[in-house]
């Protein structure tokens, strides 16, 4: 019986399944997020805030008429606070409003308001309609101070500690939870 | 022929359908061009896929004013674009900057294009292999096939 002729080494299967385990892996991370975004532990319209533990940026607001006390980057030295950035045409803030209420009545905090994109008219009937928990307004018609501070949709809410630092944004709605887990245990641990 | 120039007007003229609105530009055109290049540059941070340069949204409009306000005001495109940046970060930016965090965005293609070149050059390699020159037995091998093969069609032809 002849030889079998020396045959060339069989050329490697295995680098074929590369492609495919990368690309099944990519679509892995797109499910992951898909369903990540459906159940809500990423909000992909949440942006990342750079500001936190930087000094809030100067701005100095117009009071509303007839109601007294403006708002100035200078106001927020000496104490801890929050400020709110609302405004009337702002559906998620009248959700908002009822725990801002709670929170001024406490007294552990004041509340200083940002009316943005309104105008002063609107801002003053929702407040007398909806009750004021401010202790200062300031009003930003042309998003000057919301833009220093890098809003992005109404309602957003800084914490502000006694040096005028942010030390603490909320994106959106504030909760009863989000209050009472995080922002007034937060409030407790600056004021000392 | 009336008509037709009016319906080419429409046509061509009515593209510009913008979101920079005629008294938000500034009256020094090559301010105002400064101020599209800059703004073209920026992302709306409501909308996120558009700039702030075709974004209707009253954010990105006020972005705008405030684009043109720094540049009136004797900014550098380069300060404007860090301004934006310093307050809603990287993300602002629809062009993102060279960093280590970004170097994947920058390289990613190249490394690709390199990657895939490796794979084209060593399957060329391979074929080349392939063609190799016959070792003397397998040109015996293979004259005596061609043999045989040559023998049996003759019988099945005669």
């Amino acid at each position: 019986m002849a030889e079998t002729p020396a045959t060339a080494p069989a050329p490697k299967r295995w680098p074929y399944v590369i492609p495919l385990v990368a690309i099944l892996a990519l679509g892995g991370v797109f499910v992951k997020r898909l369903l990540d975004i459906e159940t809500g532990a990423v909000d992909p319209k949440l942006l990342p805030t750079v500001l936190i533990s930087t000094p809030i940026p100067d701005f100095d607001l117009q009071a509303l008429p007839g109601r007294g006390q403006a708002l100035s980057r200078n106001d927020l030295n000496g104490e801890v606070s929050l400020i709110n950035v609302w405004g009337s045409w702002c559906v998620a803030c009248a959700y908002e409003h009822p725990v801002l209420m709670e929170i001024a009545a406490t007294g552990e905090v004041p509340i200083h308001g940002i009316a943005w994109r309104d105008e002063p008219a609107k801002s003053l009937g929702w407040l007398a309609k909806n009750g004021d928990p401010y202790t200062r307004v300031g009003q930003d018609p042309a998003s000057k101070a919301a833009i220093a501070l890098g809003v992005v949709a109404a309602p957003e809410t800084f914490l502000v500690d006694k040096q005028g630092v942010i030390r603490y944004k909320q994106n959106g709605v504030i909760t009863r939870a989000d209050w009472e887990h995080k922002i007034r245990p937060l409030i407790a641990q600056l004021k000392k | 022929m009336k008509r037709l120039a009016l319906l080419a007007a429409t046509l061509f003229l009515s593209t510009a359908a913008l979101a920079v609105e005629p008294q938000e530009m500034l009256k020094d055109p090559a301010l105002e061009a400064r101020a599209r290049d800059v703004s073209k540059g920026i992302r709306c941070v409501q909308c996120q896929n558009e700039t702030i340069d075709e974004s209707h949204a009253e954010i990105a409009r006020d972005m705008r004013i405030l684009v043109r306000e720094r540049i009136t005001a004797g900014d550098s495109n380069q300060q404007i674009l860090d301004y934006m940046v310093s307050r809603y970060g990287d993300y602002v930016l629809l062009k993102p900057r060279f960093m280590a965090s970004t170097l994947i965005l920058w390289f990613g293609p190249l490394l690709v294009f390199v990657i895939g070149g490796f794979v084209v050059a060593s399957r060329l390699q391979l074929r080349g292999q392939a063609v190799a020159p016959l070792t003397p037995e397998e040109e015996q091998a293979l004259a005596s096939l061609a043999e045989a093969s040559l023998s049996d069609s003759g019988d099945k032809a005669s």
